[in-house]
């Protein structure tokens, strides 16, 4: 077929989009759908409610202002978000892939003018802006709560503790879209992300506390092992950034503040880094690679 | 503009195309006909390149292993059913359909006048019917007035009405030089539509020939649809056949071309050999005339 008549049966010229064009438009309808789902909009509720409950509560409970007040407020969001925010992002991911797969609307969309990695990714992104807004709102209520009864004091530490819960929701993310795009069915991604959740937040813990008695692992090994896990990494980066030692964790902690000094914050948050970039790419590779939909 | 050659497609150990190959000039009609199974979707799906396969496939001489969004780009899909979230309004998915395809959010307005749908645009597609979802999926190939629309069985699930507004827009399109594509189980629209007829049994295509060879006669014809167990349908296609008819088995019954004025003489014919006729369905008028050469 020549291109002089493909120019004559085509009046309107057939452009694909940009690679940034058709990214983009998959990132604002997955944003909207976030948006609209009642399991968004009630995980959002949820977090901005047990957030604002835990700051206020911290703060009474404490019977002090300042510095202290926000230290309780801050180790008492710490276990909310470690308990919340992987969940809503796994099971956020989950869903991308596997979802369009099982309603068959993955068909559809892949026979567009569209490559699957601009699919992946634009879905990746419009989660996670939808994610992050919604994390937004409940770390801004709270923020309203601190500033009432703490005044403007440890802004910067509550500064990284959003950061880095954003940070862990995007790690999050990354590993719920890469259970999505190995499995068929979203019941099937979900229940894997719901057992991903359950083994970061408490199966490695345990194990990890049989395993050092069990092998008699070193501190460093500990430490090692700790640091994988993106939520424990998470842990530690909150309790350095709000200038406490990580003695409060025992041996292991006091030698990770001996041998990384003040590189510890960007050690943790590089290691919750390649959890956002590790699965993310393995999940585009394995999209782009499958020889069926 | 559509060739395609020695295109394999395994799944697993089942081989659903084999070796298959095809060559469709600008403006011409490809029907592909074959029974359930014969591989007529996963040869549409290799050629749009959203699955992978072996051997080659172009469309305006743009591979779609290598450029598969250049390649689409010149391509409209239809599916069985327009696959979308059913959330959605129509106008939104016309207006992120547009963005795909880069074109002015002006032009869905247009295609939506163009097959019937102005006003219905606040309509969430799950509140469509199923002739309006299938005009809407027609609406969304047009967006960017492509020189070729692939179409999967887009009437199978259409009541005759329905079955009809698609077929003549259809043949609206080929008027106006379009190169078509499509699947098919129905005879009617094979004679109506295509120039050339691909038969495809267990994925492998046993014939290249027009629909007038396919069901030859000189008269104006209709296609009856001959419903009958599943363990008499071969002998009594060859019963048919010896009988002169043309018949073709496509799993949803035998269809035999008729002369109008004798439509009962294949239940004759099969009654004299004791083999029931359970239903009997009599296709939409076929105009023969318009496609004889």
């Amino acid at each position: 077929m020549s291109a002089q008549a493909i120019s004559v049966a085509l009046p309107r010229p057939s452009i694909p989009p940009t690679l940034l064009g058709g990214t983009w438009s998959f990132a604002r309808r997955e944003f909207r759908d976030a948006m609209s789902s009642r399991w968004f909009v009630l995980y959002t509720v949820a977090f901005t409610v047990l957030a604002v409950g835990v700051s206020f509560l911290s703060l009474s409970g404490s019977g002090s202002h300042g510095f202290a007040g926000f230290g309780r407020t801050a180790a008492g969001l710490l276990n909310l978000i470690m308990l919340v925010v992987p969940l809503m992002a796994l099971t956020a991911g989950a869903g991308a892939i596997a979802g369009e797969r099982e309603r068959g609307t993955l068909m559809y969309l892949l026979a567009q003018p569209v490559s699957r990695s601009q699919i992946l990714i634009g879905k990746y992104v419009g989660l996670a802006v939808a994610l992050t807004c919604s994390l937004c709102a409940g770390f801004g209520v709270s923020a309203g709560v601190l500033a009432w009864r703490a005044g403007g004091v440890g802004v910067r530490s509550f500064v990284v503790l959003v950061g880095l819960t954003i940070l862990l929701a995007l790690a999050m993310l990354s590993v719920g879209v890469l259970i999505s795009v190995l499995s068929r069915r979203s019941s099937v991604a979900v229940g894997i992300s719901l057992f991903v959740w359950l083994a970061l937040v408490f199966l490695s813990d345990l194990g990890l506390m049989a395993g050092s008695l069990i092998f008699k692992l070193r501190v460093q090994e500990i430490f090692a092992l700790a640091a994988l896990n993106p939520l424990q990494s998470f842990k530690m980066g909150v309790i350095v950034s709000m200038n406490a030692s990580l003695d409060v964790l025992g041996p292991v902690g006091a030698y990770a503040s001996h041998v990384l000094g003040d590189a510890m914050p960007w050690v943790l948050a590089g290691s919750i880094l390649v959890w956002v970039t590790l699965p993310l790419t393995a999940a585009m590779v394995i999209f782009a690679r499958r020889k069926s939909i | 503009m559509i060739v395609a050659e020695h295109v394999t497609k395994r799944f697993g150990r089942a081989v659903a195309v084999r070796d298959a190959g095809l060559n469709v000039r600008a403006g011409e009609a490809l029907a592909l006909w074959g029974s359930n199974g014969a591989g007529k979707t996963t040869l549409i799906r290799c050629l749009l390149g959203v699955t992978r396969f072996q051997g080659r496939a172009t469309i305006g001489g743009k591979s779609v292993k290598r450029h598969g969004r250049a390649a689409r780009a010149l391509v409209g899909y239809v599916p069985q059913e327009l696959a979308f979230h059913d959330d959605v309004r129509m106008g939104s998915a016309m207006a992120f359909f547009a963005a795909l395809r880069r074109v002015d959010p002006a032009r869905a307005r247009e295609v939506l006048a163009e097959v019937g749908l102005t006003g219905h645009e606040r309509k969430r597609v799950r509140d469509l019917s199923g002739g309006m979802k299938q005009r809407l999926a027609l609406a969304i190939a047009l967006l960017s007035d492509p020189p070729v629309i692939v179409l999967d069985e887009p009437t199978s699930n259409l009541d005759a009405a329905g079955r009809g507004e698609v077929v003549q827009t259809l043949q609206r399109l080929k008027e106006a030089g379009k190169t078509l594509v499509f699947a098919s189980h129905r005879p009617d629209e094979v004679i109506s539509l295509a120039d050339t007829v691909i038969v495809l049994e267990r994925g492998v295509v046993q014939r290249v020939t027009t629909p007038l060879e396919l069901w030859p006669t000189e008269k104006p014809v209709q296609v009856v649809r001959l419903y009958l167990s599943k363990a008499s349908e071969a002998e009594a296609a060859q019963t048919l056949r010896d009988a002169g008819h043309a018949v073709h088995l496509n799993g949803h019954g035998l269809c035999v071309a008729v002369p109008r004025d004798r439509k009962a003489e294949p239940i004759s014919v099969l009654a004299r050999r004791h083999i029931e006729v359970r239903n009997i369905e009599v296709m939409d008028d076929v105009r023969v005339e318009e496609v004889a050469p």
